[in-house]
């Protein structure tokens, strides 16, 4: 085990908790306001303080990792399974019409940066959570299509797949059964980087108001309704700015060590 | 060389016009009425009408598409509905806030990330290269529009070196200069944490390869073979990430304008978004998506001048 994999996962686990936590139950209910309250500073009753209508900072924080992690997961999600299936063909069906068309579509999704991808749907059909999972996702699919078909192209040279298309596989059954499993692991260290650049994401989007809305609690906000504050209550913007910046780094560690532990490879590279 | 470029510049054309039709589909096509969707539900029938013939929208579609096609073609880009001007005026005032700014950005990612990667890569293993390290995981991991507030809090609000945000244009250049350094830094660092990260990972590649060692063989010490064959060699991927960081500095701009209440294409776009001009979302979108589109042609012209192995190659 080396020392990225165990901080890393260990960030991580912390804010996966948190969130799975938040579901049972936070120390306050942040959708009571309590004016009297507000902004207080670190204190036994408020661990992280009270922002400006008196919520406690650790319960929003805790609610809103949830939200982070189910928009990060979900875009994530989206770039899976529309992704790998594009990038297992263009590269089953390398230099074909199919393969061309789909990583020049690639390309043109990368020319809309993911914000832009996000201001064009937010214009049309209005800001919501729905529509910052899209956004992000549809970022997501070029990813891993280019990935999957820059891992999956050398495979078909190897003489497995040869065997196995002597035994009369066709291409479909030979990317699932044979090319799939052996970039799976690349796959899932990319996977942990998506989910860290959707974490930033999200929260960029909640920031400028396009991304969950009010009630539903999110980092993006927290750090939008700390903005006009920080001069008064410094710590209403450094509480979910650190959050962010902690999950983040536990997932690019945990990327990070996952790449070294799961390629034999790379572990006998890097001594 | 000749080749290479035409195939370039062909996917470059074929990359604008599916764009182009992308926005077009999305904000022309898919509100049903654009009219109907920009006015709201209380819009009075004359002026719900007067808006329709404004935007064209009694014409077929592929009319309206070539017209706007057309129009940005020659620099018109039709008129704001709710500021009443043209939108090329609009984008032309806002321009020289966004531009300079994402430059600025550009260039200050560079001039921290070279000198740090080409360090780290040089000390690798030791002490300083853990510190670069560990410095870019940490810059990687940061909000910029987070990052942004920090920098207002120590340099504006609290030292007062700068001011915590605004613009008052380019009639005192140095005045200007000095209200964007907030905002580039913000954008710079994060991406220039990526940079630093890709430079040292494509040199220590380098440094590996034989013709280096030939280099040390013939008698070049190692600091020397390292800025001749080294560093140059290294440049490729690099290069990559700058034109895809410009296109991140362009849409992260966006946000750091809404920090520092800079007056620029970001700012335009949401104020159109929430008054719902979406004549000036489409052209505003589909200029930011030209231009991405561009550096990316550059960026790969520019890999010839660095690697004239691609040259033959076509």
């Amino acid at each position: 085990m080396n020392r990225n994999l165990l901080i890393g996962a260990a960030l991580s686990t912390v804010f996966l908790c948190l969130a799975a936590l938040s579901f049972f139950w936070t120390p306050y209910d942040i959708e009571t306001l309590d004016i009297s309250n507000k902004l207080q500073g670190f204190s036994l009753t408020h661990w992280l303080g009270t922002d400006h209508f008196g919520r406690d900072i650790l319960s929003m924080i805790m609610m809103g990792a949830r939200t982070s992690i189910a928009v990060a997961l979900l875009a994530v999600g989206i770039g899976v399974t529309l992704g790998i299936p594009l990038g297992l063909t263009a590269a089953a069906r390398r230099g074909s019409v199919l393969d061309e068309l789909i990583m020049r579509g690639n390309d043109l999704i990368f020319a809309f940066p993911s914000l832009i991808i996000a201001i064009l749907i937010t214009a049309v059909f209005g800001a919501s959570t729905i529509n910052a999972i899209i956004a992000i996702g549809i970022f997501n699919i070029p990813v891993f299509a280019r990935l999957t078909r820059a891992a999956a192209l050398p495979l078909w040279e190897r003489d497995f797949i040869l065997a196995a298309r002597v035994c009369g596989k066709s291409q479909a059954r030979i990317s699932l059964e044979h090319i799939l499993p052996n970039i799976t692991n690349l796959m899932i260290v990319q996977g942990t980087i998506q989910f860290s650049l959707g974490i930033l994401a999200e929260a960029a989007l909640s920031y400028i108001g396009l991304g969950a809305q009010p009630p539903t609690a999110s980092w993006g906000r927290m750090l939008a309704d700390a903005q006009t504050l920080v001069i008064i209550a410094p710590f209403t913007a450094l509480v979910p700015g650190f959050a962010i910046v902690l999950m983040v780094l536990g997932l690019n560690l945990l990327g990070d060590g996952l790449r070294d532990w799961l390629d034999p490879k790379l572990r006998v590279d890097r001594t | 060389m000749i080749r290479y470029t035409l195939g370039r510049l062909s996917s470059l054309v074929i990359s604008l016009v599916v764009a182009s039709i992308v926005i077009f589909l999305v904000i022309e096509v898919i509100p049903g009425d654009p009219a109907a969707f920009m006015l709201g539900i209380n819009a009075r029938e004359d002026t719900l009408a007067a808006l329709r013939a404004e935007m064209g929208l009694d014409q077929p579609l592929l009319a309206r598409y070539l017209d706007w096609v057309f129009g940005m073609v020659q620099g018109d880009f039709g008129n704001s509905w709710t500021y009443k001007t043209p939108v090329a005026e609009l984008i032309g005032d806002r321009i020289w806030v966004s531009l300079p700014l994402s430059i600025y950005a550009l260039s200050l990612s560079i001039l921290i990330a070279f000198p740090a990667g080409i360090y780290a890569a040089s000390r690798r293993g030791r002490m300083g290269d853990v510190y670069v390290i560990g410095l870019t995981q940490f810059g990687v991991a940061l909000p910029n529009f987070w990052f942004a507030m920090i920098l207002v809090l120590i340099f504006a609000i609290n030292l007062r070196w700068f001011s915590a945000g605004g613009f008052l244009g380019w009639d005192n250049p140095f005045l200007a200069v000095k209200s964007l350094t907030l905002p580039a830094i913000a954008l710079a660092l994060p991406q220039a944490a990526i940079l630093a990260r890709v430079m040292r990972s494509s040199l220590i590649d380098i440094l590996g390869e034989d013709f280096i060692r030939t280099a040390r063989a013939k008698g070049l010490t190692r600091r020397q073979a390292l800025w001749r064959h080294a560093v140059r060699n290294a440049l490729i991927p690099v290069l990559t990430i700058i034109g895809l960081q410009f296109s991140f500095l362009l849409a992260g701009g966006i946000i750091i304008e809404q920090v520092f209440f800079l007056p620029g294409l970001g700012r335009l776009i949401f104020q159109s978004i929430s008054a719902r001009d979406l004549i000036v979302v489409e052209s505003v979108v589909m200029l930011l998506v030209f231009t991405v589109i561009m550096v990316n042609f550059i960026v790969d012209l520019a890999y010839v001048a660095v690697d004239p192995r691609l040259r033959s190659r076509g």
